[in-house]
């Protein structure tokens, strides 16, 4: 690392247009060539908008007011253009689906070339050369759509490296991928930085995921200030965090419930740093005395599938002999790698699609010759995007039409609308137009649009994907209460955080096959099915290990157990 | 899975292989011949060659059925409307009558006017297998650096290929709101009324529209941050010299354009060939 300044902001302050405050205050941040920042905040901390500053969106495509100075490698970026600062700062952006521009993963590569007008010869070789540094040269021909989502985020680096920009800039890498993609993607960046000495600069509010790989600095930010500035083991030693609504590393939550003070000289940065020595014992005496949860008694099976076989073109099978039993009142996780079958399975259940072979028990009853509207009266689906279902301006609307398209009598609909309303703490806004809400607010409006219907399955797909800790952490808690009304919920998630803390049984799908049915905490130690379903280790299982706690499964359930005691 | 309904498919066959350049100036060359001409002899032989091409390019009658009825009902349309309009057209061109049968007192069917009709009625058949043969074929980018390639300004012709690009991931995204709204209620089947399926296809179409409009944010930005617009020009990635059997079909469409405004200019001394003379 060297101290040549390439990033300066000075008193700098941004406020768009649109809106009635300024998005950040009085920032002042320097970053030197060569650096591995990161950046976290909880979402509409500003933490996008100071990303948008660096790579030029901010202030030639979103307009706005500006005061005070950001220098990037000595330059104002106000006196120059989006197309300079691309040549220096290159962004990977978050959706590397919709960042996919070209037809092949060539040509999406070559995209800044293209543009550049450089000849094509030069252009081909450049490619095949920056697509071996990410592993892609096999693949220049294949389109999106042949692609995993880590093989198109590789694409998306490849394509921003091609130009030999000084700062790599990631927005939110891991938003949608699974665990493993997302461990693998650290790495890459890890060996990006390693082998070029670029300055990297990572967005992304899974603090713990990042932490996977060194990290010179984290920069926390929130309500558009920075907070703070320091190095990994500091930060995670006070209690910054937690006051900002950013989840702290599992591990360094474990050891606060065992009473350890933690700090920087245990190095608590990243788990392979972390250094136990001094505390394993009390570790051990905590892991002893934790009052175990009774496992509660299950009601009647409600949903039973038996030897289900599906396929969409009658070759390759995309379930197959899928046999499971969900009980009345259950909160289950199904997860799987993309792609394994674990949407094909929810479509199954809704009657979207029909099952090849096989039968679906709803109760005792085979509902293969239920439409999909008879269906949605006993299992509902919440897609993943509220703003896929969302189709009428104000809430009410929203919310009734389940019920209206039904022909039901108005003012039960006026009665049930308002009840499941209350239930959902969207009382207060019953007259309000949607546009007003938050994401996390529409959520919940789509949300009851199902609840209104009376289903006693609900499937949630991906329930908190893109949710920073404050916005998960309602919604988890708001499902629980649905839960705990008498509602089965199945959970469709690659999200090990929701697994543990609030499914204590997940369903491993993998290849078309079931894998695994068992307590989330077996699952998440358990090596084969990790590696089936492109999952990952929990850090609580490292930590087990690293104290000499040998039963390792048993330590992650009693860390579940005593968190749902202490919430 | 739904079959890939009208969208380029890549196939290994003469046809795909040829450059997207090729492609679209033949395209050209082939459609002016047949427009050119009001030959029957010569547009039934370009009709005869589409579709030999059309069996090359191993595209399925499945893929485009639904596009060929779509046609088939235009031009039939087309052909009985234009009777009524001008059914003494084929008597001025071809400068003889020879009735059928009697309509009206004033309007009566002539072998004259049939003949100009089924002339015409061809004509349009035989440049529509070119034109599917060329949107199947064509892969989206190819296709746009082929327009960029014959002068059309890159940016729109960009903003075709990403059109066609994006299509099958609207379509997805389509099939995914349609079975949400089918799951809360809406009955989309023809059991429902007239007006309820319209109404019923808005409730698709909005969360439809604003999902698309978000997607269009994030690809103009992330093709910003990548400097797209930057150049009066930009090169293409799969843009490639043209090779033997770009020379052969380019070779084959102008020998066919030259053929037929040959015919037109030698042979019939007008566009129109006369059979009643």
């Amino acid at each position: 690392m060297n101290d040549k300044l390439i990033i300066e902001f000075k008193n700098f302050s941004f406020q768009y247009y649109s809106q009635s405050e300024p998005t950040l205050h009085d920032i002042n941040l320097k970053i030197y060539e060569g650096e591995k920042i990161l950046i976290v905040g909880p979402s509409g901390s500003g933490k996008s908008t100071l990303g948008h500053c660096l790579n030029g969106l901010i202030p030639f495509s979103y307009r706005g007011v500006t005061e005070g100075s950001l220098k990037v490698k000595g330059k104002e970026t106000n006196e120059q253009d989006i197309f300079k600062l691309s040549k220096i700062v290159g962004t990977v952006l978050q959706d590397s689906d919709g960042q996919f521009v070209g037809l092949t993963v060539g040509e999406d590569i070559a995209f800044v070339m293209e543009n550049d007008n450089t000849p094509i010869d030069e252009m081909k070789e450049r490619v095949l050369k920056v697509s071996k540094m990410v592993d892609m040269d096999k693949w220049l021909s294949s389109s999106p759509y042949e692609l995993s989502g880590g093989q198109k985020q590789r694409t998306a680096l490849a394509g921003v490296m091609i130009d030999d920009v000084d700062v790599l800039l990631f927005d939110e890498p891991l938003a949608n991928l699974d665990p493993a993609t997302g461990k693998t993607a650290i790495e890459i960046i890890d060996d990006i930085h390693q082998k070029t000495n670029k300055t990297i600069i990572i967005i992304e509010h899974r603090l713990e995921d990042v932490l996977h790989k060194d990290i010179d600095r984290i920069i926390v930010v929130n309500e558009g200030r920075i907070i703070a500035d320091m190095n990994a083991h500091e930060l995670v030693s006070s209690s910054i965090l937690i006051e900002n609504g950013i989840r702290e590393p599992l591990y360094v939550t474990a050891l606060k419930y065992a009473g350890v003070a933690v700090t920087p000289e245990m190095k608590p940065g990243h788990i392979y740093t972390l250094d136990t020595s001094a505390v394993n014992q009390v570790v051990k005496n905590w892991h002893l005395s934790v009052v175990k949860e009774a496992k509660r008694t299950l009601d009647e099976p409600i949903l039973k599938m038996d030897e289900v076989t599906f396929s969409y073109d009658g070759r390759k099978k995309i379930l197959e002999n899928i046999n499971m039993e969900i009980r009345r009142g259950e909160m289950v996780s199904v997860v799987g790698r993309n792609g394994a079958g674990k949407s094909t399975l929810s479509k199954l259940l809704c009657g979207f699609e029909k099952e090849d072979q096989g039968t679906i028990y709803y109760l005792k009853e085979d509902i293969k010759d239920k439409t999909i509207k008879e269906r949605a009266e006993l299992i509902g689906v919440v897609m993943q995007n509220p703003n896929q279902m969302i189709s009428k301006p104000m809430i009410f609307d929203e919310v009734a039409l389940g019920l209206k398209l039904r022909n039901v009598d108005p003012s039960e609909i006026e009665a049930r609308v308002e009840k499941v309303l209350k239930i959902c703490g969207l009382a207060p806004f019953i007259d309000w137009p949607i546009s007003a809400l938050s994401y996390g607010q529409k959520k919940r409006v789509t949300i009851a649009s199902i609840l209104v219907l009376n289903p006693s399955i609900l499937i949630l797909d991906e329930p908190t994907a893109g949710q920073d800790y404050k916005h998960y952490s309602e919604i988890m808690s708001f499902l629980q209460e649905i839960n705990q009304t008498g509602v089965t919920v199945i959970m469709i998630t690659h999200d090990m955080h929701l697994m543990l803390e609030y499914t204590p049984r997940a369903i491993v799908i993998s290849d078309g096959q079931k894998i695994a049915d068992t307590a989330s905490s077996v699952v998440l130690t358990d090596r084969k099915v990790i590696e089936d379903a492109n999952l990952k280790e929990t850090s609580l299982y490292n930590l087990a290990q690293m104290v000499g706690i040998e039963d390792e499964t048993r330590f992650v359930q009693n860390f579940i157990d005593y968190e749902r005691q202490v919430r | 899975m739904k079959m890939k309904l009208f969208s380029y498919n890549f196939e290994n066959t003469f046809v795909h292989n040829l450059s997207g350049l090729t492609k679209l100036i033949c395209f050209l060359f082939l459609t002016f011949a047949v427009m050119f001409s009001y030959d029957i002899r010569v547009i039934l032989s370009i009709l005869l060659f589409s579709l030999v091409v059309f069996r090359i390019s191993k595209i399925k009658f499945k893929q485009v059925k639904l596009m060929v009825i779509y046609v088939a009902i235009f031009i039939f349309t087309n052909a009985i409307i234009s009777f009524f309009f001008a059914p003494e057209y084929g008597v001025k061109i071809y400068g003889t009558k020879h009735e059928i049968i009697a309509i009206t007192k004033s309007i009566s069917l002539t072998y004259e006017q049939l003949f100009f009709q089924v002339t015409k009625l061809f004509k349009y058949a035989s440049v529509i297998p070119f034109g599917i043969i060329f949107l199947l074929t064509t892969n989206p980018s190819e296709l746009a650096s082929a327009l960029s390639g014959v002068g059309v300004n890159y940016k729109a012709a960009y903003a075709v290929a990403l059109t066609l690009r994006y299509f099958p991931d609207i379509q997805r995204e389509y099939s995914d709101i349609s079975q949400a709204q089918q799951a809360r209620g809406l009955d989309l089947s023809h059991k429902a009324k007239f007006k309820d399926r319209f109404k019923n296809a808005l409730l698709i179409m909005v969360p439809l529209i604003f999902s698309t409009l978000s997607r269009i944010e994030l690809i103009s930005n992330a093709m910003d941050l990548r400097g797209f617009g930057k150049g009066k020009k930009r090169t293409w990635y799969n843009m490639r010299n043209l090779n033997k059997n770009d020379y052969l079909a380019l070779g084959v469409s102008v020998f066919i354009f030259i053929v037929s405004l040959g015919v037109s200019f030698f042979i019939n001394h007008s566009r129109f060939y006369n059979p009643f003379i």
